[in-house]
């Protein structure tokens, strides 16, 4: 079918679209969650902005869970380096995870309101826990983590949770919270009760500009202040993956790419036009600025991975043990077999996935609430 | 390559408590999604109201443990990363392929539906919401399949090969990953039991609202669908079981071994051990009462083929370490030379034993230096925790029988129409409630403590598989999951309770257009 080198850029493409629909589909379930004691007053509302999400929270969150089965397939390195690196950080993801299903559907099975008080901090929690988290992690790709292998490719990782508190890690934190606050209310906007839509509405100007600011200064941070990683020598794209087949360089700039790509440049400038378009249009409360924060995810998140091509996951103590697109993936039958497993389903998977916000779109209002009660 | 024991011992215990507490959710949603397919469908095909409102409320106590199941699922695929670094990269090629598809092809839709099973009953048509229940059935048993497969492969590794480049298993043909009978026979008999558990689950609430003289009508009908369901799952759990058992016996006769506390080989046809005290200092069995035939008809399906003993096997496993020292010393040739010829076809000979190499791991860091009395400890390290498994194994499947003894008698009642007749019969189906819990976690335990010391039978040892993590980070995880879990645990149990108390008469759901009994303030919306 591919060569193994197109399958490897295949592959790495579709981990960026799962992030990148993990982070469209489930972000602005995960920024409604975090606004959810900022955007409402009443119990009522409450409901009202729960109802929005509630009925495909859990579909979207599918995103990440094939996110990370397809790194565990198609990027084993990856997935091992990166989760056992992390491990306080992923379990605190994990936990933030794991209360979100039960959080959403035992919410409303008590009517007590210290009970939903309870629950309601609990997804506010978990909404901030996991947007922080994810942006401070993406920022830690580029500064580099601390592992290494040995002969018998195992790794060896000598950090801590709080090295991962970088400032420039933390700025990476900010801008990937600013810009799915401002992806949730987007959502809210377009979908909640007009009394809460133009709370929504407010909110989202403020975490649009917040956003441009800190991606702004992350952008300069990382021109300037963060050495890149490059191959050096020799790049085998067919080889076995095995890292330590390669030599690589600090000292370069992560716009090295950029240079030699200036279409890459497209990526960055959707994620600011994206931040205008929510500024013009989100007053009107409709699709449309949801949309444009749609783009801005998305430029963002390609912004990145185009700066970090072809690395995945740079070392900071070896550099050499770095795992890139032609180092760190599967075998090629497993590409091919699960390339062709994606092309098959995917389209299956957004035909169903549109059907079904179809079937429930329109805007939950007060006055349905108070008509057919809460209903998930 | 060093291993910290400890890090070991607490990554395991934290699998084993993750898994089990998930596999408390996982059966129930797989059987009782089918119940409700199964009303739903009898109410569109007869339009009576009763069973409209039957397929809401066991509705509300799937979606309370379906929440459950998710939450606790995400753990399980994160986990494997986290706490099994090494694993993840020596079989991620083979291993996380089964997971990436069960995504894509059933969990998606699994979770996309789910919310419109509850939301969607005013918002599409009959036929559609039915379909909607059907495909989220479906969905939950096809997820089953490539969990299953994914887990077939840990017991019985077929269709991939060592690579010594990459240092890691990869994919040499992705049919016998997916065909792997092992695989297919866990999938029928874990399923079965989940049909089983959620056919019990409605019996057992059931039998508890005709005792209390409520929702008669509504529980009768519910008892009916469950006895028939149930006797179906059940039957065909212990058909299936054996053919599990089989599987075993065929690819990992070590765990046989163990499960029947069987020593020395026995002449064909081996005899079944009904009861007995395995005894691991001395490695034997005491008060032993045999069955003659039996085990040989059920491990072999003949009469003539001899099923191996622990001693036996120990020794095999002996001979396989030293061949599998020959492949890791080829193995370091390769690494320091990529083209050495005659290192390659030593390793290609003897790369099946590679595993039993690994298993030295634990007691010196490099195999090649082995002393016999290593190689003896390594080999005796592959006998699993036999006491554990031969009691286990026997609780199972007297629950198995139990089971179908339960779900034809309930089923006769059922067909004579007299489910409300006998108190003591609803006290004992009640009773029953825990049961296929108790049999489903026994059955994970003899299927992953029996695969013990392997991760991946025959190729990776367990205590290989771990990360690089320390045990202060592996005791903060495990903390706070038995924390988390506990709290959890208690608050659903909590709510189920009270929604199966409550019933459909204290909900608002049953009898219908009559008030309902229960305070205004408590009453829950049909829809939930």
């Amino acid at each position: 079918m591919f060569d193994y080198e197109t399958l490897r850029v295949i592959w790495w493409a579709l981990l960026g679209i799962l992030l990148i629909g993990f982070a469209i589909m489930d972000g602005f379930d995960f920024g409604i969650a975090a606004l959810l004691r900022v955007l409402t007053r009443t119990e009522e509302e409450r409901l009202v902005l729960l109802e929005t999400i509630e009925p495909t929270w859990e579909g979207n969150q599918v995103w990440f869970i094939l996110g990370g089965g397809a790194a565990f397939a198609a990027w084993p390195m990856l997935y091992a380096v990166s989760f056992s690196g992390m491990y306080l950080a992923i379990f605190l993801v994990l936990l933030a995870f794991i209360v979100r299903p039960v959080g959403f559907n035992f919410r409303g099975k008590v009517h007590d309101p210290r009970w939903r008080n309870v629950w309601d901090w609990v997804l506010v929690l978990s909404g901030v826990v996991v947007i922080l988290i994810s942006g401070v992690a993406f920022g830690n790709l580029f500064l580099g983590v601390p592992f290494q292998f040995d002969g018998n490719l195992r790794m060896t990782w000598h950090g801590s949770f709080f090295e991962l508190l970088h400032p420039f890690a933390l700025v990476a934190g900010l801008v990937s919270l600013s810009m799915l606050l401002a992806h949730g209310a987007c959502w809210a906007a377009y979908k909640a009760d007009h009394v809460i839509a133009e709370r929504a509405a407010r909110i989202a100007r403020w975490a649009t500009l917040a956003y441009a600011v800190f991606y702004v200064v992350a952008g300069i941070w990382l021109a300037y202040g963060v050495a890149g990683f490059a191959i050096v020598g020799p790049v085998v794209t067919d080889g076995p993956s095995n890292p330590l087949y390669k030599e690589v360089a600090r000292g370069s700039s992560w716009f090295a790419s950029y240079l030699q790509y200036p279409w890459f440049w497209a990526a960055p400038v959707l994620g600011l036009l994206g931040a205008i378009g929510v500024q013009l249009s989100v007053a009107k409360r409709g699709l449309g600025a949801f949309l444009c924060s749609s783009v801005m995810v998305a430029g963002t998140i390609l912004s990145a991975g185009f700066a970090l091509f072809p690395f995945l996951l740079p070392s900071s103590l070896d550099p050499r043990s770095s795992l890139t697109v032609w180092d760190a993936s599967s075998s090629r039958g497993t590409l091919e077999l699960m390339l062709g497993a994606a092309l098959v389903f995917m389209p299956i998977i957004i035909a169903y996935t549109s059907w079904v916000f179809h079937v429930l779109r329109g805007r939950v209002t007060l006055e349905h609430i108070r008509q057919s009660g809460h209903t998930y | 390559m060093i291993i910290d024991a400890d890090v070991v011992t607490l990554s395991r215990m934290q699998f084993a408590l993750t898994a089990l507490y998930h596999f408390l959710f996982v059966p129930l949603t797989l059987g009782l999604v089918w119940m409700l397919a199964i009303m739903e469908s009898v109410y569109v095909m007869t339009g009576r109201e009763v069973w409209k409102r039957m397929t809401q409320f066991w509705g509300i106590l799937f979606g309370i443990n379906f929440a459950m199941g998710v939450a606790t699922g995400v753990t399980m695929e994160f986990q494997f990363g986290m706490n099994w670094a090494y694993y993840a990269h020596y079989v991620g090629d083979v291993f996380g392929t089964p997971l990436a598809i069960e995504g894509l092809m059933a969990f998606f839709l699994e979770a996309t539906l789910v919310g419109l099973f509850f939301v969607g009953w005013d918002r599409v048509s009959r036929v559609t919401h039915l379909l909607v229940t059907w495909f989220l059935a479906l969905a939950t048993s096809l997820s089953a399949l490539w969990i299953l497969i994914a887990n077939g492969w840990m017991q019985n590794p077929v269709g991939s090969a060592f690579n010594p480049e990459t240092m890691r298993m990869e994919v040499t043909s992705f049919s016998e990953v997916f065909f792997n009978p092992v695989a297919q026979a866990k999938f029928v008999h874990t399923v079965s039991a989940g049909y089983v558990l959620g056919s019990m689950f409605v019996l057992s609430i059931s039998a508890w609202y005709l005792l209390r003289g409520r929702n008669v009508d509504f529980a009768k009908r519910s008892m009916t669908v469950a006895a028939s369901f149930g006797l179906a799952a059940s039957l065909s759990v212990v058909v299936l079981g054996d053919v599990s058992g089989y599987a075993v016996s065929q690819n990992q006769k070590m765990k046989m071994a163990a499960i029947e506390a069987m020593w020395e080989t026995e002449p064909a046809p081996a005899s079944f051990t009904l009861f007995g005290i395995p005894d691991i200092e001395n490695r034997t069995t005491h008060f032993a009462l045999r069955i003659p035939w039996v085990m040989g008809l059920i491990g072999t399906h003949s009469i003539d083929e001899p099923i191996p003993g622990i001693h036996d096997l120990v020794d095999d496993a002996k001979s396989r370490i030293d061949q599998g020292i020959l492949a890791y010393d080829a193995m370091l040739v390769l690494r320091a030379d990529r083209n050495n010829a005659q290192a390659k076809a030593i390793l290609a000979a003897h790369d099946k034993d590679l595993g039993y190499a690994l298993l030295l791991k634990r007691y010196i860091d490099d195999p090649r230096k082995a002393t016999p009395e290593d190689i003896q400890r390594a080999a005796d390290s592959t006998i699993p925790n036999v006491p554990v498994l031969f009691w286990a194994f026997r609780i199972m499947v007297a629950c198995g029988f139990y089971f179908i003894a339960l779900f034809a008698f309930s089923f006769w009642k059922a067909s004579k129409r007299q489910l409300d007749k006998d108190r003591w019969y609803l006290r004992l189906a009640f009773c029953s409630l825990p049961l296929p819990w108790l049999a489903a976690e026994l059955g994970w335990i003899v299927a992953e403590y029996g695969r013990q010391p392997w991760s991946i039978e025959g190729v990776l040892p367990t205590a290989l598989g771990v990360s690089s993590v320390t045990t202060g980070q592996v005791w903060t995880s495990l903390g706070g999951f038995v924390l988390f879990y506990t709290a959890l645990a208690v608050i659903d149990v909590v709510l189920m309770v009270k929604f199966a108390r409550k019933g459909p008469d204290g909900l608002g759901l049953w009898p219908p257009g009559q008030p309902s009994t229960a305070p205004a303030a408590t009453i829950i919306p049909v829809q939930t």
